[in-house]
């Protein structure tokens, strides 16, 4: 066994976009207060920044496999949400169908959606952009003629309570809420520090290397406060949002299949080098195809929760998502040409963009600002992954 | 006597780590066609690059007299003012352009602003006509066939004032009679009194067109012969070849066993040409035990043999069996080869090997992912565990697995390609020019490997253009040409000499 040495500069390199993120909320909390706003950081804003980003979180996990692939995008994700939406609205609010019934039938269209693009761009190999803007317009054609211009609402309130409510319920005392939510902060925690120290011992019982103790339990400590400091506030203000649930257990479920499967590993081998993975054995037209394929079921997923946030599946729904997913990914450090990119990495793109989104808005900046604001981050952020592959490659 | 037309005299061009030229002498002497001729790697293209100003003045040392003066291309296009044309080996033509627009391409008719395309096609058709072209120049590059597009290059030589023509493998993808009519067009040149240097192979046809041979090998010059003292093939091969063998080669007492792998009338098209063959009815067998060999030139077809056995990766499988321990096998896929534990080194180690932005121990894995997974689940440290393995094991210079391999130098990038295949535990392993462009401590060490492969009872297929490197390595040698085996030697009977003879005179007939 042999303890590894801490890399500050590299550990410092590792989590530029986190650093970068914390530097910007910590801009932004600064301008609030002194122009005398309230706070960026106010429970109820909180709460407002996850339902208001939840969609770009869920499409950005999608859209990093995709780009992963070999920096192909999907353009088709905003119309597909506009898609399924409508498919829900019908079904739920029109035919008074069973909300689960509902849900399932909507996944499935929106896995079908997906299958249909990724058949074109794995199979025929048709440039994805292509077959993505085809589906753009094809999908959001659709939309409307099932809509018929119309938008459908509202939706019954089982449904709206699978995504939009909070726990432990809007009857529970204030008290009860904070004790609950930090409850689950605590168990988190529990369940952070036995996962950490258990993975430690595993490695040193093996003879393998580790990070030296009191690195790790600086780290444990630091990720145990900001658990529990997000815990009281989502406690001081409506409770646990549900949805939050909901994206908890997708970027889970998807870090862990892009940084521990062999699938997911080979997501990164064929966008590094396609034809290198070809003659590993790696089937890549199947990579591709699922790429998009899981890209459409996320979608349906999104549209699930958009519909319910607005309480509506209206003919617009969705618009520009899909730039804000590609954004997200990019923003967080996945490579335009493929192959580099973490889950990680596109959720705190995703983060950063809301909050640029939630923080201009609060010192009232001009809608038409906010956007050239955020044009000019994408391109940064995408100049700076460009400058650092060079200066490496000049090594 | 004609005087010199160009003098290239004490060339000299270095390369990060190889010196490609060293002191080359060079003399043209006026409306001759000299022929330059060595082995793949000899430096002719080097050679050929730096006249045309490829290489600018400066990059090297030594001078160029062309025309009784001193020469100092920075740029490809001073050489061509002065006349002086090169037709690569790779046509530069563009596909969906027709016939005109390439011929001046870059020298276009008419003004910046506005091309004259009258003059373009009716100037072009006039070249056309020299070159022996019927076509007109309007139809598109791609309608026509390969020969064609050859003598569409000579045309567009021809539209730039040519005095010195240097045609680098002219021939090399033409069948028998478009080689032949590109030859007699080179001699009608000859009589108008043309210059040209022609790099070849193909012996026969210096024979028929040249006056001067001038050998190159190891980026030296080794001999110019004239056509008045007579050329002999032997000669030329013997210049060719003809250098020592010391001890760089690990000793090994074959132990060879059954046959492990065998090959019956393989056959594989081209992947855009399907009535072009590019392996055509290949037959060969693998011992255990035993290092077998693949000798031949550049496209004669071996990469796409050993890609197309391996899982069907290269071209239109056509036809032909392989046979795994005397039973027959199919691999459709890569991953269907690799569990029938065959491997492929490939000659393209950033093209086709390696995920050049990815860590030594991601590409070590790649290959065999399940070897270090509990389902789909990837054991981080066990993976951890064999990449340390490797590197230990190839002697690979890194800082640790977590090395981008973009950053390694070429010999241990190659060693990272090597392990990878090998993480594969490989029964047949396949090696595609696997000490291309890395250093002879290196080299050894890759031979090393592939001995203790052997003493495994496993078996070793290598291709290679290093003639010393084959007859040091191998038990059994074959020859291949134009996609077919046309010699197998043991390790008594081979010698460069064999080798490069049963190459050259198999090429097309004049």
């Amino acid at each position: 066994m042999a303890i590894k040495k801490i890399n500050t500069k590299k550990l410092l390199k590792d989590n530029t976009m986190l650093i970068a993120l914390i530097a910007v909320m910590a801009l932004f909390q600064i301008l609030i207060i002194s122009a005398d706003k309230g706070s960026l950081l106010a429970p109820a804003n909180i709460s407002n920044l996850i339902n208001q980003n939840a969609y770009v979180v869920i499409l950005a996990v999608g859209m990093l496999l995709c780009i992963l692939t070999g920096g192909n995008i999907d353009l088709s994700v905003g119309s597909t949400v506009c898609l399924v939406g409508a498919v829900a609205g019908v079904l739920t609010v029109k035919l008074g169908l069973n909300i689960y019934l509902t849900i399932a039938i909507c996944i499935l269209l929106g896995i079908g959606l997906g299958a249909w693009q990724g058949y074109f761009i794995a199979y025929m190999r048709i440039p994805a952009f292509i077959v993505t803007l085809s589906g753009m317009l094809l999908f959001r054609g659709l939309a409307n003629v099932i809509l018929n211009g119309m938008t459908i609402s509202p939706f019954p309130s089982n449904y709206l309570r699978l995504f939009t409510s909070y726990l432990p319920g809007s009857d529970a005392s204030d008290a009860f809420k904070l004790i609950f939510t930090m409850t689950i902060g605590i168990v988190a925690c529990i369940f952070l520090i036995y996962s950490t120290l258990r993975g430690r011992s595993n490695k040193v019982s093996k003879g393998y290397d580790v990070d030296p103790m009191n690195f790790t339990l600086m780290k444990i400590a630091l990720l145990s406060a900001v658990i529990l400091w997000f815990a009281s506030l989502l406690g001081r203000h409506k409770g646990l949002p549900v949805v939050l649930i909901w994206l908890s257990v997708i970027v889970a479920i998807y870090s862990y299949f892009t940084s521990k499967t062999t699938y997911g590993r080979h997501f990164y081998a064929m966008g590094g080098n396609e034809k290198a993975a070809v003659l590993s054995g790696i089937d890549t037209n199947k990579i591709l195809f699922s790429a998009y394929t899981n890209m459409g079921f996320l979608s349906a997923i999104a549209a699930l929760v958009c519909v319910a946030r607005f309480n509506s599946a209206t003919p617009s729904a969705g618009n520009a998502y899909e730039l804000d997913a590609i954004g997200a990914c990019f923003v967080g450090g996945a490579s335009a040409y493929g192959g580099t990119g973490t889950i990680a990495g596109s959720i705190i793109g995703a983060i950063l963009m809301g909050v640029l989104n939630n923080g201009m808005s609060i010192l009232g900046i001009d809608a038409n600002w906010q956007k050239a604001v955020k044009g000019l981050v994408l391109l940064a952020a995408v100049l700076f992954d460009v400058m650092s592959k060079k200066k490496q490659s000049a090594k | 006597m004609a005087s010199n037309i160009l003098e290239m005299k004490n060339i000299t061009k270095l390369f990060p780590g190889v010196k490609a030229l060293d002191n080359v002498n060079l003399q043209v002497k006026e409306g001759e066609i000299h022929a330059v001729v060595g082995e793949n790697g000899a430096g002719k293209s080097t050679l050929m690059n730096v006249l045309s100003g490829v290489y600018p003045h400066g990059s090297f040392t030594g001078d160029i007299i062309y025309k009784g003066e001193q020469c100092k291309f920075e740029h490809i296009h001073d050489s061509e003012t002065k006349g002086i044309v090169i037709i690569h080996q790779e046509l530069a033509l563009v596909p969906l352009l027709t016939i005109g627009e390439n011929m001046f391409l870059g020298n276009e008719q008419g003004s910046t602003f506005n091309i004259n395309w009258d003059d373009t096609f009716s100037k072009a058709n006039k070249y056309l006509k020299l070159v022996g072209l019927k076509e007109d120049s309007r139809i598109f590059i791609k309608e026509l066939g390969v020969g064609k597009q050859q003598l569409v290059e000579i045309a567009k030589a021809l539209t730039k004032d040519v005095k010195l023509l240097i045609l680098d493998e002219p021939t090399a993808s033409l069948n028998e009679q478009d080689s032949k009519n590109l030859l007699n067009l080179l001699l009608q040149f000859k009589k108008e009194g043309m210059t040209s240097i022609i790099i070849s192979h193909k012996l026969n046809e210096i024979a028929y067109v040249a006056d001067s041979v001038t050998v190159i090998r190891d980026g030296s010059t080794i001999t110019t012969m004239t056509k008045e003292e007579g050329f002999d093939e032997n000669k030329i091969i013997a210049a060719m070849v003809g250098r020592d063998l010391s001890n760089r080669f690990p000793p090994r007492t074959p132990k060879i066993g059954k046959t492990i792998f065998e090959v019956k009338n393989w056959t594989v098209s081209h992947p855009t040409y399907s009535d072009m063959l590019v392996c055509d009815d290949v037959s060969f067998k693998v011992n255990r035990g035993e290092i077998v060999g693949i000798s031949g030139l550049m496209g004669a077809g071996r990469t796409e043999l050993a890609m197309s056995i391996f899982g069907h990766t290269y071209g239109t499988f056509k036809g032909g069996h392989s046979y795994i321990n005397g039973e027959e096998v199919v691999m459709n896929t890569p991953k269907q080869a690799i569990e029938h534990k065959l491997s492929y080194v490939t000659e393209d180690r950033k093209g086709n090997g390696l995920v050049l932005d990815n860590t030594i121990r991601e590409n070590t894995t790649l290959s065999q992912l399940t070897r270090i997974s509990k389902g789909i689940t990837i054991d981080p440290d066990l993976e951890i565990k064999f990449a340390k393995k490797y590197i230990e094991e190839m002697h690979t210079k890194c800082s640790s697995e977590e090395q981008k391999v973009s950053t390694l130098s070429g010999g241990n990038q190659q060693k990272v390609l090597l392990g990878k295949c090998l993480f594969t535990e490989p029964d047949i392993l396949f090696l595609d020019e696997p000490t291309r462009g890395i250093d002879v401590g290196a080299k050894y060490e890759i031979y090393t490997l592939m001995n203790e492969m052997v003493e495994k009872e496993k078996a070793v297929v290598m291709i290679s253009s290093e003639l010393p490197e084959l007859l040091g390595m191998c038990d059994r040698i074959y020859v291949m040409n134009e996609g077919k085996f046309v010699g197998e030697l043991s390790k008594e009977e081979a010698t460069q000499e064999r080798i490069m003879s049963m190459i050259v005179k198999n090429d097309a007939e004049v």
